[in-house]
């Protein structure tokens, strides 16, 4: 028998299989990247290359009046990353330590408070020091807060979340908090509202999220209170504001009061 | 002269046994978050429980499924003992090692990721590992059955190779593709950054690598039960395959045109351009084409059956059909849900109906029907077909095996329906909690409920599945009858070249999977500030 060739014009098989898928595509192409992308009313391609670059993916130079929508308020510039300020020497705790005098007057000789400030003892270096440089650069505004942090270096603003973060979470007796609420254990899908645990520990902790367990009741009604009226808006993407915006002033009287319970 | 036969066997317990094991995580799922259980409060368990069903199911039961029955053809079909048994053995043991792997740390709540990984999140580097292990292990089956088929074409030059075989290397052939796609997210993205070399991940280049592998696969699975329905069950009810030639085109065409279609998955992901969507929709479009093919090729091809029975008049045919037949049964029920999931196929590969449905439950229902319906009902044909000669004992629960495949439709149905029923109503996938007390959602917890009722049917199902292959291993023995395939009316002497190999094909293949993902993935490469912080699962600081 002889050999057909198949990688051959002579061969039918070759011709027409090759013919036909590229003929399929190169209509599916001009439909696809040409002739729909102008049939856009609201886009207005400079030519028909503008066209293809688009139906393609490409970034193009948007349009001048597509500005982008700055906040007119100083938000965080503090970029936080997964395993950010993690195992601090022995060294920077001790300066924090040293740092921490001024703090004790609000946040306790040992970062628990007497005085409804939150109980710093324990919390996530992140938090810690997220909050300071907010304060320090005023994209969260305390009158408290502001003058004390004004001289912190960005040094010392991490000693001082190794500091805190080192020291013990000791648990004070406190009655038992119970069940989660349901606010803090499955949150309201319809309303678009995770679960409080879903970032706070109850079921997974996320990065930025503070350790909410056993602060002051009122100090977390405040600062929920100040996210809905948006006085409060260091979350750079709004998160929390959108979630408190949605809660029921019951929902936030709840999830503040069990996670003072907790311990 | 069947040297296979335990290798056969030891592929499919392990496939059926983790098929068992994986298919009541499925309901409890269902049953969890539904209106009759209050929620579990931690959805962890609920995303720790999808994964390992999805891993099971998708990668490990079908993967098994396809190399077993590709050993058992390669033997029958080329009429001489299999080339590589120990090659087969090492990748059987890949895919055992691999899929332990992969399983413990999603048992530990290490890597409740989903089967689909979902960057930027990120789990244990096993369970990763563990899924690349079992993949190489189905690459081993995949160079197998192309050294099988070389050597026979060598030592018989010019002579067709027989169907069944020339279909099963095309379905490996498209699996060796196919796999490429989610290799590369693997190895090169999500590995790296589970090992803490990397802490970003560009989640959207992820996304278009595996929709290289998403929908490809889902002809992978399909493959074991497209060989079933022309090499089989034309035999088995004693009728004739209507077209050797035409089967030959329909494996071909699921070759070159199943591969550049996946970013239909992704019409809704902003880094792709709506060109490519556009010509991925395409694409989709005409790989119904060989499934159409396939409809007509075994309809008439039972039609002949029908008639050599006996079978008179338009329709008469169909009464004369041997419907206590296991295998005439399962082919039957598993077309009805072909047929279903196959119409809503063409509403997702639609760039704006998809956008009804994208993200909803109907997708969860559209690929439990296609999948766990019309293509796993065909696995457990294959097995009830091929079982005694695995054996070499009698499998003749009949009653068992017709109540096993009605249950299974009718619970693929009953838990199906209802399920893209909520979809259309806006339900979302992947959650874990559905508060049926808000007024908005009230009304789909009585569709929710029968859900979990056609669960609960199915797992009476497999349960049987498994009692019938149970009680084959412990019959007496018998000697079976020599296997057969189907034969053609017309069994080919010759074929053109272009019918007897794969060259101009996986050329097509590559050819059109450049042009179709080539762009996408080098744009992704060489946009800058395209990677995102990768959220590690299952770590607590």
């Amino acid at each position: 028998m002889i050999r057909e060739r198949i990688a051959s014009l002579r061969n039918p098989w070759f011709t027409a299989s090759i013919g036909i898928t590229v003929a399929i595509a190169l209509v599916a192409a001009v439909v696809g990247f040409v002739w729909l992308p102008l049939q856009h009313p609201g886009e207005r391609f400079k030519g028909v290359w503008d066209a293809i670059c688009s139906a393609s993916g490409l970034v193009r130079n948007a349009a001048s009046s597509a500005q982008i929508v700055r906040a007119d308020y100083l938000t965080t510039s503090v970029e936080i990353e997964p395993q950010m300020l993690g195992g601090a020497s022995a060294e920077s705790i001790g300066r924090g330590a040293t740092l921490a005098l001024r703090c004790t007057m609000c946040h306790g000789a040992r970062g628990l408070s007497q005085a409804d400030t939150p109980n710093l003892a324990g919390q996530y270096p992140v938090t810690i020091y997220k909050e300071l440089v907010d304060f320090k650069t005023g994209a969260r505004g305390s009158a408290v807060m502001a003058p004390l942090v004004a001289d912190l270096s960005d040094a010392d603003m991490r000693d001082l979340a190794a500091y805190y973060a080192y020291l013990p979470r000791v648990s004070v007796p406190q009655p038992s908090a119970g069940e989660p609420p349901r606010i803090v254990a499955s949150g309201a899908p319809l309303r678009g509202i995770a679960p409080c645990g879903a970032c706070h520990g109850e079921v997974d902790s996320k990065a930025s999220a503070a350790w909410l367990e056993g602060q002051p009741a009122i100090y977390l009604r405040t600062q929920l209170e100040a996210f809905s009226t948006g006085a409060r808006h260091n979350d750079i993407g709004e998160q929390m504001r959108n979630i408190v915006r949605r809660m029921t002033a019951d929902e936030i009287a709840a999830a503040s009061a069990f996670y003072a319970a907790r311990q | 002269m069947w040297t296979s036969r335990r290798l056969v066997l030891a592929h499919l317990w392990f496939a059926f046994g983790s098929f068992g094991a994986a298919l009541p995580l499925g309901e409890w799922q269902m049953f969890i978050r539904s209106p009759l259980h209050a929620w579990i409060s931690d959805p962890e368990w609920y995303y720790r429980s999808v994964t390992a069903h999805g891993t099971t199911m998708a990668y490990v039961f079908p993967t098994l499924v396809a190399m077993g029955f590709g050993y058992f053809v390669t033997e029958h079909a080329l009429q001489r003992p299999m080339v590589g048994l120990r090659w087969a053995w090492a990748g059987l043991a890949l895919v055992a090692v691999g899929t332990v792997m992969a399983i413990v740390p999603v048992a530990l709540g290490l890597a409740s990721v989903l089967y689909t990984f979902y960057p930027p999140l990120i789990g244990n580097p096993f369970y990763y590992i563990g899924v690349v292990l079992v993949v190489v292990g189905s690459w081993v089956w995949v160079a197998l059955m192309s050294i099988n088929m070389y050597r026979w074409k060598r030592d018989n030059p010019g002579a067709p190779v027989p169907f069944p075989m020339f279909a099963t290397v095309a379905g490996s052939y498209l699996w060796a593709w196919t796999a490429v796609g989610a290799a590369l997210e693997l190895l090169f993205q999500i590995i790296p950054v589970a090992l803490g070399w990397r802490s970003t991940i560009d989640a959207g280049l992820a996304r278009v690598f595996f929709s290289w592998t998403l929908h490809a696969i889902v002809y992978f699975w399909l493959m074991p039960a497209y060989i079933a329905y022309y090499t089989i069950v034309p035999r088995a009810i004693g009728g004739r395959l209507f077209s050797d030639t035409m089967g030959r085109i329909a494996f071909i065409l699921f070759l070159v045109v199943a591969m550049p279609i996946g970013i239909h998955h992704a019409f809704e992901d902003p880094q792709i351009g709506s060109g490519f969507k556009y010509l991925h929709s395409v694409f989709t479009a005409l790989v119904a084409l060989p499934t159409v093919l396939t409809v007509f090729t075994i309809c008439a091809s039972v039609e002949i059956a029908g008639r050599l029975r006996g079978g008179k008049g338009v329709l008469g045919w169909l009464a004369a059909l041997p419907w206590r037949n296991p295998i005439m049964l399962g082919a039957a029920l598993s077309f009805v849900m072909l047929g279903f999931g196959g119409a809503g196929g063409l509403i997702n590969m639609s760039y704006q109906l998809n956008a009804t449905v994208h993200n909803t439950q109907w997708i969860t229902g559209h690929f439990h029907l296609i999948f766990a319906g019309a293509i796993v009902i065909m696995y457990f044909v294959i097995a009830y077909d091929i079982w005694p000669h695995l054996t070499g004992r009698a499998l003749d629960s009949f009653d068992l095996m017709r109540a096993q495949l009605w249950t299974w439709f009718l619970g693929m149905i009953v838990l199906t329906f209802p399920w893209h029923w909520v979809g259309i109503l806006g339900m979302p996938r992947r959650m874990a909690f559905y508060d049926y007390t808000d007024p908005a959602i009230a009304a789909q917890a009585a569709s929710v409920t029968m859900s979990v009722v056609g669960g609960a049917i199915l797992v009476l199902s497999g349960v049987l599945f498994l009692v019938v292959l149970a009680r084959g291993q412990t019959a007496p023995r018998t000697e079976p009858a020599t296997y057969r395939f189907s034969v053609a009316v017309r069994p080919p002497r010759t074929l053109p070249a272009a019918l007897n190999g794969f060259g101009l094909w996986l050329g097509l293949m590559v050819g059109l999977t450049i042009v179709n993902y080539g762009f996408p993935i080098a744009h992704s490469l060489v946009t800058p500030g395209t990677a995102v912080p990768a959220v590690k699962v299952g770590e607590r600081w």
